[in-house]
C-alpha cells in the first residue's frame, strides 16, 4: 500500500480517476431517473391519490369472491322478494340498504354493489392484458421499424397506417359479434375475455408503436449508442442492454395511459351487447341495461360512477407519471 | 407536389383495398375457424323452417363454397363494375358500387348506406365544430393562464371529460334534459329531420347529441392544445417575434398557435374520418338512424354484407381524411414534399 498524495482526499481531485477507472463511480453517480421521477412523483399529490385509487380498485377486483362473500350476496342471485310485482322496480324506489349498499336491480332485484366489484374484475382483467398485448406487440414492432430503418421500417410503418385506416369501434364489435359461443377450444367467459383481449390489444398497438419508432429513432443517433457500437457492440445488444433500458420511461407512461382507453373500450363493447355475456356482471353491460330504467337512476349511477372513476384515477396516476418521467422536464 | 398528390392517392387506393382484403379475409376466416361451415352460415340466411336440402343451395348460391379468394374477388368486382345478384327467385343487377345486398331484408347494401350518411355527416360535423372550437379556446385560454383559477377549472372538467364514457353522458343528459321534460331537447327515442326538410327541426333534433359528443372531445382538444401551446411558447421563435415588437396578440395567435395547431390537425383529421364512418356510441345512445347504428344492427342480425360495407365506407372515411391532413400539412409545410 503506498503512501497517498497529498491532494487526494479531495473529492475534486478524485472523480476523474473514479470516473475512468470505473471503480468509485457509484459515490458520485447523480441520482438515477427513477430516483428522480420518484421524488417527482412523491410531492405530486393528484397523482399519488389516483395511484392509491388505482392499487384500492386492483385490490378490490383481486379479493372481489372475498369481499362479496362478507357482504353475502352473490351477484347472480335474484332478490325477487324486493322488488314490487306492479312496477318492477325496487319495493322502496332503490332497495338500498345495510345489506344491499349500492341498491338492487329492478325486475331481478340482483345486488348492484356485488356486480360492481365483480365487474371491476372483467374490466381491469382485460384492460391490463389487451394493454400488454399492445405493447408488446408495438414495442418490438416500433423498435424493429426505429433502429433498422430501410425497408424494414417502410413495411412496418405501412401496416401501422393500414391498422389506424380500420374502423375500430365498428371492427370490433363485428369481430366480437360474429364468433359463437363455443370457439377455440374456450367457451364461456374464458373465451369472451380472450377475444375481447385480442381485439382490444392487437388493434391498438401502431399507438405504442409509432411512439417507440419515434424514440428508437432518436436514441439511435446518441453517443452512447455511437459508443457501444464501436466497441464492437451488435444488434441485439444493442436493443436489448443500451436502448431498451432508456424506453422504459415512455412504454411505462403509455402503457398506463393506454389502460383508461381499453376500460372504456371494453365498457363500449359490453354496453353495445358484444363484451362478456350476462350474466356475468359487466360495468358497460350494467348500464346498458339502466338505459330502459331510466327512471330508477341509481341503477345507471353506481356503474357509471365506476367507470368513471376507474378511467379518472389510472388518468391522473398517468397524467403524474409522465409529468414525472418527461425528460423535457429534467 | 404533384407528384407528392399523386404518390399519396395511389397509397390511399391501396390502403383502401388492403383494408378491404383484411376486413374480407377476417370476417370469412374467423367463423370458419370458430368452427361454422358452409352450410352453418348459410342456414341463418333462410329461415329456421328451411330444410337441409334449401340450406345446401342457398350456401351455394351464396357462393359459401368458393375459396376465399374467389369470393373476395368477386366482391370487389361488385364495388367497381356492379354486380348480377342471384337472390333466390331471380337475377337483379346491382349498379356500382355494389356492396351485395342485405342477406336478410334481400336490398341492396349501398343505398341504405347513402340513406343514413346524411345523419352521421350531420351528427359528426356539427359536433367539430362546437369540440374545435370550445377545445381550442379553452386550451389557448388555460396556456396563457397557467397556474390561475381559470386554468385548473377548466383542466379539471376536461380531465372529467376524457374520463367519462360517452354511453354514461349521453344518458345522463337524456335523463336530464329529454325524457319527460315539458322542454324536451331531443325526442326520445331519437329523431332525425333532413336538414333541406327543415333546418330548425334539424338542428334541434341534434343539439343533445352534438352538445354530448361534443364535450367528450372537447375535453380532449383543450388539453393537447393546452399542452402544445406551452411547448410553443417556449420556442425561440417566440421570443423573437416578441423581440420584433409584435404585440402579444400576432405573438400568441399568429406564431404560436399556429405552431400549436398542427399536430392538433392531425388528430382532427383522424377523429373526424373515425366519426365519419359511423359514430356508434352516440347513434346507439342517441338511436340516431345513422351509418354507426346500421352498423350495430347488421352485426346483431349476423348480416355480413352489411357489416362489411359498413366497415368500407368507415376505412374511405378514414382513409381520405387522413389523406387531406396529409396535403393540408404539404401545402403548410414546404419539408413535408420533400421527404
Amino acid at each position: 500500500m503506498t503512501a497517498p498524495l497529498d491532494v487526494s482526499g479531495s473529492e475534486l481531485e478524485a472523480a476523474p480517476d473514479a470516473v475512468l477507472d470505473g471503480t468509485r463511480a457509484k459515490a458520485i453517480e447523480g441520482r438515477s431517473l427513477g430516483q428522480i421521477a420518484w421524488m417527482r412523483l412523491k410531492r405530486d399529490k393528484v397523482a399519488l391519490t389516483g395511484a392509491g385509487v388505482v392499487v384500492f380498485l386492483i385490490l378490490v377486483a383481486v379479493f372481489a369472491p372475498l369481499i362479496v362473500g362478507l357482504i353475502g350476496h352473490e351477484p347472480t342471485k335474484f332478490n325477487q322478494d324486493l322488488i314490487s310485482s306492479e312496477t318492477m322496480a325496487p319495493v322502496d324506489g332503490t332497495g338500498i340498504s345495510w345489506t344491499h349498499p349500492f341498491g338492487v336491480e329492478p325486475v331481478n332485484g340482483r345486488d348492484i354493489f356485488s356486480r360492481i366489484i365483480y365487474g371491476a374484475r372483467i374490466s381491469l382483467l382485460i384492460a391490463f392484458l389487451a394493454t400488454l398485448l399492445s405493447v408488446v406487440i408495438g414495442t418490438m414492432l416500433g423498435v424493429m421499424a426505429g433502429y433498422f430503418g430501410g425497408w424494414v421500417d417502410s413495411v412496418i410503418s405501412k401496416a401501422m397506417d393500414v391498422f389506424l385506416a380500420f374502423p375500430l369501434l365498428v371492427f370490433a364489435i363485428a369481430l366480437a359479434g360474429i364468433v359463437p359461443d363455443t370457439a377455440f377450444g374456450l367457451s364461456g367467459d374464458a373465451l369472451r375475455v380472450s377475444l375481447l383481449v385480442f381485439i382490444i390489444g392487437f388493434f391498438n398497438w401502431p399507438y405504442i408503436g409509432r411512439i417507440m419508432r419515434g424514440q428508437t429513432l432518436s436514441l439511435r443517433e446518441r453517443e452512447f449508442v455511437d459508443a457501444a457500437r464501436s466497441l464492437g457492440a451488435r444488434g441485439p445488444y444493442i436493443i436489448f442492454r443500451e436502448m431498451l433500458p432508456n424506453l422504459v420511461a415512455p412504454i411505462l407512461v403509455y402503457a398506463t395511459l393506454l389502460i383508461p382507453t381499453n376500460i372504456l373500450f371494453e365498457a363500449a363493447l359490453s354496453f353495445l351487447g358484444v363484451g362478456v355475456r350476462p350474466p356475468t356482471p359487466t360495468w358497460g353491460g350494467m348500464l346498458s341495461d339502466a338505459v330502459r330504467f331510466y327512471t330508477i337512476p341509481h341503477f345507471m349511477f353506481f356503474p357509471g360512477m365506476a367507470i368513471f372513476i376507474t378511467v379518472l384515477a389510472f388518468n391522473l396516476f398517468g397524467d403524474g407519471l409522465r409529468d414525472a418521467l418527461d425528460p423535457r422536464a429534467r | 407536389m404533384v407528384t407528392y398528390i399523386i404518390r399519396r392517392l395511389i397509397w390511399a387506393v391501396v390502403m383502401i383495398a388492403i383494408v378491404s382484403m383484411i376486413t374480407f379475409a377476417i370476417f370469412f376466416l374467423v367463423p370458419r375457424l370458430a368452427g361454422a361451415t358452409s352450410e352453418s352460415l348459410a342456414a341463418r340466411y333462410v329461415g329456421r323452417t328451411a330444410s337441409a336440402q334449401q340450406v345446401t343451395v342457398a350456401a351455394e348460391r351464396l357462393g359459401f363454397n368458393d375459396p376465399l379468394i374467389v369470393q373476395y374477388g368477386r366482391f370487389a368486382k361488385g364495388i367497381v363494375t356492379g354486380a348480377d345478384y342471384d337472390y333466390g327467385p331471380g337475377v337483379e343487377r346491382c349498379p356500382a358500387p355494389c356492396f351485395g345486398y342485405s342477406f336478410l331484408t334481400r336490398l341492396p347494401v349501398w343505398p341504405d348506406l347513402l340513406n343514413r350518411l346524411p345523419v352521421t355527416l350531420s351528427l359528426a360535423l356539427g359536433a367539430a365544430v362546437i369540440w374545435l372550437i370550445a377545445g381550442v379556446a379553452t386550451g389557448v385560454l388555460s396556456a396563457l393562464r397557467r397556474g390561475s383559477f381559470f386554468d385548473r377549472a377548466a383542466m379539471g372538467i376536461a380531465l372529467a371529460g376524457v374520463s367519462l364514457p360517452i354511453f354514461f353522458t349521453g344518458i345522463v343528459s337524456l335523463v336530464v334534459f329529454s325524457y319527460g321534460r315539458p322542454l324536451a331537447l331531443t325526442a326520445p327515442g331519437g329523431s332525425f329531420t333532413p336538414f333541406f326538410v327543415n333546418p330548425a327541426q334539424w338542428a334541434y333534433s341534434l343539439i343533445l347529441p352534438w352538445i354530448t359528443l361534443a364535450f367528450l372531445y372537447a375535453a380532449g382538444y383543450a388539453r393537447l392544445t393546452r399542452s402544445g401551446m406551452l411547448e410553443t411558447m417556449n420556442e425561440d421563435y417566440i421570443r423573437t417575434a416578441r423581440a420584433k415588437g409584435l404585440t402579444e396578440r400576432v405573438v400568441v395567435f399568429k406564431h404560436g398557435l399556429r405552431g400549436a395547431l398542427t399536430p392538433i390537425l392531425t388528430i382532427f383529421g383522424l377523429d373526424l374520418g373515425l366519426l365519419m364512418g359511423g359514430a356508434v356510441l352516440t347513434e346507439s345512445t342517441f338511436s340516431l338512424p345513422g351509418i354507426g347504428k346500421y352498423a350495430i344492427d347488421a352485426i346483431t342480425n349476423q348480416d355480413l354484407p352489411k357489416v362489411m360495407g359498413v366497415t368500407l365506407v368507415a376505412a374511405f372515411f378514414v382513409v381520405v381524411a387522413n389523406l387531406v391532413v396529409d396535403l393540408l400539412y404539404a401545402v403548410v409545410d414546404p419539408r413535408v414534399r420533400l421527404s
